[in-house]
């Protein structure tokens, strides 16, 4: 079953004519998942790679296509506008992975959101991976930038604000021979389409996910809300890493939502309320399976 | 992207916000002529404050010795004098650290016969996605302590962003702050322009500390914004050219600089273990497990997703610039990125800088093997890693022998 998506999603993919959204969406037709149509404004009638057609807007695309995920590359300053357009073409699914969109763009994009079905994830992450069943999980649907080789089926789900750490983890699980019910990236910007705690939600509902690893990191404070709401409501074994203990305060570690300001965000008060959930919270980067094996 | 103060109070003045009258200069001559427009103009007190990014301004020591980044002055020789012992010197405040900072600039104003101070702040509220405006009676001090010992002095509110800040609100919120008469008009308009600015110039931040009621030389009162910081979304400059004009260099530091130009994400911090990373969360997961195994870390580096040879050389230059390094950890995790490529790049910065530092180095993901190869074969010294709490184990020894 899994979250968000599964082999058969059907995506179409908004700048798949730019040289980084046409890389991934390569990689993603490799791994075996559905990406049916792409969007480029002016650019309607071409086909990508021979496989993909090519609209001038989403609902177009959406409407020949059956597809129902957007996966967004669009370069920062015309972002917002593309997840505001997927959103009025009344996708259940986007995803944004194109990184540096000013904050104000995307307060107004949350506002707008407010009421409405879609689901936004991102902006600045890797994407959303549900494996499939396939050698190296090919088949599995991948939306964004993941490397689809490292991930297994299974019945682990991973949310994360970090894509390398997402990795990590990941890779860690598939070499303990854990597999992943669905991988999701929720990015590392300070107005993130989804939190830790909305997907949480998500994986405490889904029958196939047994456990889950959460990866956090300094600033804001969705590691805690997701504590708080994980200590009164949910039962699956839940595994944790916060990073950046070390970060001086006051700098920005390379995400724009990754800042200790005013003495808050601070690693250590994500760390105690994650512990005081039950999560069982891992010492070093290295450890986050084994963290999670520990208590399954 | 912080702004110095005579800069964010021009933009405030930009959207109606009354400020202090002033300009800011380089040279003491410059200083003495601004000063005595001032005191033609009716004003019988002038300060000089200092240009620089940091606070605890007034209570900052020069290397010199001299005391004070801020002094109030009766007399256009006075500020020249004050002038002249302040620029071109460096000064040591709480925030400088102890190498201090050099000041350039000085911001000549008028100044204001405070009759009461408040606090007001706009900034992005994360946990609601929404504005926020802090206000509170206590200006002119630590907001931060404030919080800490009298939270209920502070007085928040969430703007919808669609809406704006309404005038009504700031109405309310002037009268929350204990204003009557027509101050509440004057003191709305005032905060609207605040907002505006935030809004407006994709600001990070707007902290007015204090904002003050002053005395005018006529007797009359208003509202104005006697002190300023105001910092900027790096990602929105592209839409401001006149606002990324006023980055200072100056301010930040000469390696961070030197890195931004290859679009690496550097950090220089206190230690001896440099590490060079793909990703920011592993690069702080990376800096963490350093700390962890008892060392203390040099940097962040974040190379990035999409690593070139270039970028891992530039990275490995700028690494070995900082005199404190002793021993140096690569940790990649190759999702899409080559593993074979960060190895060239290895190897090659190696060579180009004729590395004599212990490294260690920890390769993970697509195309390891040939990475590996690579490595193994380029003759250069180095320690391989299996795990990151490995490669952070075996560095931090390097590094302390």
């Amino acid at each position: 079953m899994a979250i968000l998506v599964n082999s058969d999603t059907k995506v179409l993919v908004q700048g798949i004519t730019g040289s980084f959204g046409g890389r991934h969406t390569q990689l993603s037709l490799e791994y075996g998942s559905q990406i049916v149509a792409g969007v480029t404004p002016g650019k309607s009638g071409q086909v990508f790679e021979d496989k993909v057609p090519i609209f001038d807007n989403v609902t177009e695309a959406a409407k020949e296509s059956g597809a129902t995920a957007s996966a967004i590359f669009v370069p920062p300053p015309f972002a917002a506008d593309a997840i505001l357009e997927a959103v009025d073409a009344g996708l259940e699914l986007v995803v944004a992975i194109t990184e540096g969109i000013p904050v104000r763009d995307m307060i107004e994009v949350k506002a707008a959101l407010r009421g409405s079905p879609t689901r936004l994830i991102g902006p600045n992450c890797p994407g959303v991976v549900t494996p499939g069943t396939g050698e190296n999980s090919h088949g599995g649907c991948r939306i964004g930038i993941a490397p689809g080789y490292i991930h297994k089926k299974g019945d682990i789900g991973v949310v994360s604000r970090s894509g390398t750490l997402t990795y990590e983890a990941v890779w860690q699980l598939t070499s303990n021979g854990l597999g992943q019910s669905t991988c999701v990236g929720i990015g590392g910007d300070p107005v993130p389409g989804s939190t830790h705690l909305d997907i949480i939600k998500l994986f405490n509902e889904d029958p196939e996910t047994r456990g889950i690893i959460m990866i956090g990191e300094i600033g804001g404070s969705a590691e805690e809300e997701a504590a708080a709401w994980i200590k009164e409501n949910c039962n699956k074994p839940i595994a944790g890493f916060i990073a950046g203990t070390t970060a001086p305060p006051g700098r920005r570690m390379g995400h724009a939502g990754a800042i200790v300001s005013g003495g808050k965000g601070t690693a250590e008060a994500k760390i105690s309320a994650m512990e005081d959930a039950g999560i069982s919270v891992a010492e070093t980067p290295s450890q986050m399976a084994e963290a999670l094996i520990k208590i399954l | 992207m912080n702004l110095h103060e005579y800069q964010a109070k021009q933009l405030l003045a930009q959207y109606g916000v009354e400020v202090p009258g002033g300009q800011p200069c380089t040279t003491a001559n410059e200083a003495r002529s601004i000063a005595e427009k001032l005191f033609t103009e009716g004003h019988d007190m002038v300060v000089v404050k200092i240009q620089i990014h940091s606070g605890g301004r007034g209570k900052g020591v020069f290397k010199d010795g001299f005391k004070g980044g801020v002094h109030l002055c009766k007399s256009a020789e006075d500020v020249y004098e004050k002038a002249t012992s302040m620029l071109g010197k460096t000064i040591v405040t709480k925030q400088t650290g102890e190498t201090g900072r050099q000041v350039n600039t000085l911001l000549i104003a008028s100044a204001e016969k405070i009759l009461s101070e408040f606090y007001l702040a706009v900034l992005l509220d994360r946990e609601s996605s929404q504005p926020l405006i802090m206000a509170s009676c206590e200006g002119g001090v630590d907001i931060e302590e404030v919080a800490e010992t009298n939270p209920n002095a502070i007085i928040k509110l969430q703007v919808d962003p669609l809406l704006g800040l309404k005038p009504y609100q700031a109405r309310n919120l002037a009268k929350a702050l204990g204003l009557s008469g027509k101050m509440i008009q004057s003191a709305a308009k005032l905060i609207s322009g605040i907002y505006k600015t935030w809004w407006e110039c994709d600001a990070s931040m707007v902290e007015i500390n204090p904002l003050c009621i002053v005395e005018n030389p006529d007797g009359t009162k208003k509202m104005s914004a006697v002190d300023a910081k105001i910092s900027i979304d790096g990602n929105a400059l592209y839409r401001h050219k006149n606002i990324a004009e006023m980055r200072d260099l100056n301010e930040e530091a000469e390696l961070e600089v030197e890195a931004s130009k290859y679009d690496l994400n550097y950090i220089k911090l206190d230690g001896n273990v440099a590490c060079l990373v793909n990703g920011a969360g592993l690069a702080m997961a990376t800096m963490d497990a350093i700390k962890h195994f008892g060392g203390d870390p040099a940097n962040f580096l974040d190379v990035g997703g999409g690593a070139t040879k270039e970028q891992v050389t530039a990275a490995f230059q700028i690494i070995l610039k900082d005199p404190n390094v002793k021993a140096i950890l690569v940790n990649i995790f190759g999702g899409i990125m080559n593993c074979n490529t960060i190895a060239e790049g290895v190897v090659a910065a190696a060579a180009e800088t004729q590395l004599s530092l212990p490294l260690v180095v920890r390769l993970e993901g697509n195309n390891v093997e040939a990475g590996r190869k690579t490595l193994s074969e380029s003759g250069i010294t180095l320690i391989t890693a299996d795990s990151l709490a490995d490669a952070a184990k075996k560095v931090v020894s390097e590094a302390t022998v």
